[in-house]
């Protein structure tokens, strides 16, 4: 176990390192499952047919794939994500700027794959809003646009958010892959790194990146307990 | 006590010289001549595996010229054959080698646990590794070196990475990324880690990356797999030793292994060995490294 005492800074920048990528995956994934499901329930056929197409491709594709085509596929195409190299954003996510993409490219694999899953989360979410509501705000004159933002999101946002919850903690649970994808000093890299370079025993250090995901996913969980008791009462 | 381990190891490795000494007439007509029984000292790990008629041997299953599975599900290369003439030198015929996959990662792990006899995988022999198991050989010592695009002039070595804008890929938790990182700039935006080579040339031919770096035997390959597309940078600036590793405290296996090494370095099986694989690759055939036999 004195792995973790000696080798504390590898686990301390990886869980950072990692942090980063989740928030800014999370804040992704969430913006990506929004217009998901937004989409799908759109009026607009064409509109359906892309959100229902999305969520059908990166659903049902192995996380694995998703990263292989974001890591080595992009690159092909001759992107390197430089439009995520968003000014201010970047000095704070200091990853964000630099020229190499894998930190970029981890952040759009874990995005457009689990937005598939907000998506239906939130989708399920409206689907909880009884239909009279949507029918009201129609009858006193509201856009579908209008409709959605003030009074049905509301709503399914209080329904899905549990759900909402479970698929972010799996997202951080997902993003160790990132560390097999070129992202550098992530908590799975920084693990893989001190097992076999540096030879230190394989169970302590795992132990080391499970405490660093559990930092991460055990109060996200407390806390969605904490909002669903509180739903029970409010009802 | 100490006395009469040391007299019996040397006993065995006299023994095991002696027996490689007759068999050694008929070795040009196949491997699988010398299987059978044969002597080794009691208890030894040897007789066990003399007994048993069967190894089960650790080696890469991704390492073009040195242990490389190809679409007949048995792997070939320098490694492997190494581990072919180090079982037939205990009897054993190569059909009834177990190969098992041994990446970087798990090789102390999979020796620990006894599940392979012996690891044979490009595997450097190196302090740290030596408090968690033993190492018999070298068997052959290659360098790191830095594999760039044919018409890139930019990168003549490790110290070009000091200016901190050339990116550098390697293979995770290997001992070339470790090397690397004494000269880089900021290791954040200068390196990549992938589990494999292959992708690190990707990364390299798509241009997210200016160089890959690892031991200039897997780099060759790669050259000689793309030609025309890919260079040698400079000089090799690491020396590391591939060794063959086995459980720690295993004295007379050590010795054995390391005895059946020095008897294929000087009748030419070594040489033959490498011809056959690695040393497509290249033009010299190296000369066969000292054995340690620490």
């Amino acid at each position: 176990m004195s792995v973790l005492v000696d080798h504390f800074d590898v686990f301390a920048s990886g869980f950072w390192l990692t942090f980063q990528l989740c928030l800014l995956s999370a804040v992704g994934a969430l913006l990506m499952g929004t217009l998901g499901a937004v989409m799908r329930i759109s009026p607009v056929p064409p509109l359906r047919w892309v959100g229902t197409a999305y969520v059908t491709v990166f659903r049902n594709c192995p996380l694995t794939i998703v990263f292989f085509f974001a890591a080595f596929g992009l690159p092909s195409l001759g992107s390197n994500a430089d439009f995520l190299k968003i000014p201010g954003l970047d000095s704070l996510f200091t990853r964000l700027g630099i020229d190499l993409p894998y930190f970029r490219f981890g952040i759009i694999a874990l995005s457009l794959y689990t937005g598939a899953f907000v998506c239906e989360a939130i989708r399920s979410g409206i689907n909880a809003v009884s239909p009279g509501q949507a029918e009201a705000a129609r009858a006193i004159g509201l856009t579908f646009t209008q409709n959605l933002r003030f009074v049905v999101l509301p709503q399914a946002w209080k329904a899905a958010i549990v759900p909402l919850g479970s698929v972010i903690i799996a997202m951080i649970k997902n993003s160790a892959l990132a560390g097999f994808f070129g992202v550098v000093g992530d908590l799975s890299n920084g693990a893989q790194n001190l097992t076999s370079a540096l030879g230190e025993p394989i169970i302590p250090v795992f132990v080391g990146v499970s405490i660093g995901f559990l930092i991460m996913t055990a109060p996200l969980g407390l806390l969605l307990d904490r909002i669903e008791r509180r739903r029970t009462v409010a009802r | 006590m100490r006395m009469t381990r040391m007299v019996a190891v040397a006993a065995v490795a006299a023994l095991s010289l002696g027996i490689a000494a007759c068999g050694g007439d008929d070795s040009d007509s196949g491997n699988d001549s010398s299987s059978g029984s044969k002597d080794f000292a009691a208890g030894s790990t040897m007789e066990k595996l003399n007994k048993a008629q069967k190894i089960t041997i650790g080696t890469k299953f991704d390492q073009p010229g040195f242990g490389l599975k190809g679409l007949d599900g048995k792997p070939a290369g320098f490694d492997v054959e190494i581990g072919k003439l180090i079982a037939d030198e205990l009897g054993i015929a190569d059909d009834k080698i177990t190969w098992v996959e041994t990446p970087s990662a798990v090789r102390e792990e999979k020796i620990e646990k006894a599940e392979v006899d012996l690891v044979v995988a490009t595997y450097t022999i190196n302090d740290k590794r030596k408090e968690r198991i033993d190492f018999a050989g070298p068997y052959y010592e290659a360098g790191q070196n830095i594999l760039v695009k044919a018409d890139d002039s930019s990168i003549t070595g490790p110290d070009s990475f000091k200016a901190g804008d050339k990116k550098v890929c390697s293979v995770q938790g290997s001992t070339p990324a470790t090397n690397i990182e004494k000269y880089l700039a900021n290791k954040a935006s200068q390196l990549v880690v992938f589990d494999v080579y292959q992708k690190c040339v990707d990364a390299l031919t798509n241009g997210q990356v200016n160089a890959v770096t690892t031991d200039n035997v897997i780099l060759l390959g790669f050259i000689a797999r793309n030609e025309g597309k890919f260079k040698l940078a400079g000089e090799n600036f690491t020396k590391e030793p591939y060794g063959i590793g086995l459980k720690k405290g295993d004295t007379a296996f050590r010795t054995f292994v390391n005895d059946t090494l020095d008897k294929i370095f000087k009748d030419g099986q070594w040489e033959k060995a490498w011809k056959d694989t690695a040393g497509k690759y290249v033009d010299e055939t190296p000369t066969p490294p000292t054995i340690n036999r620490y």
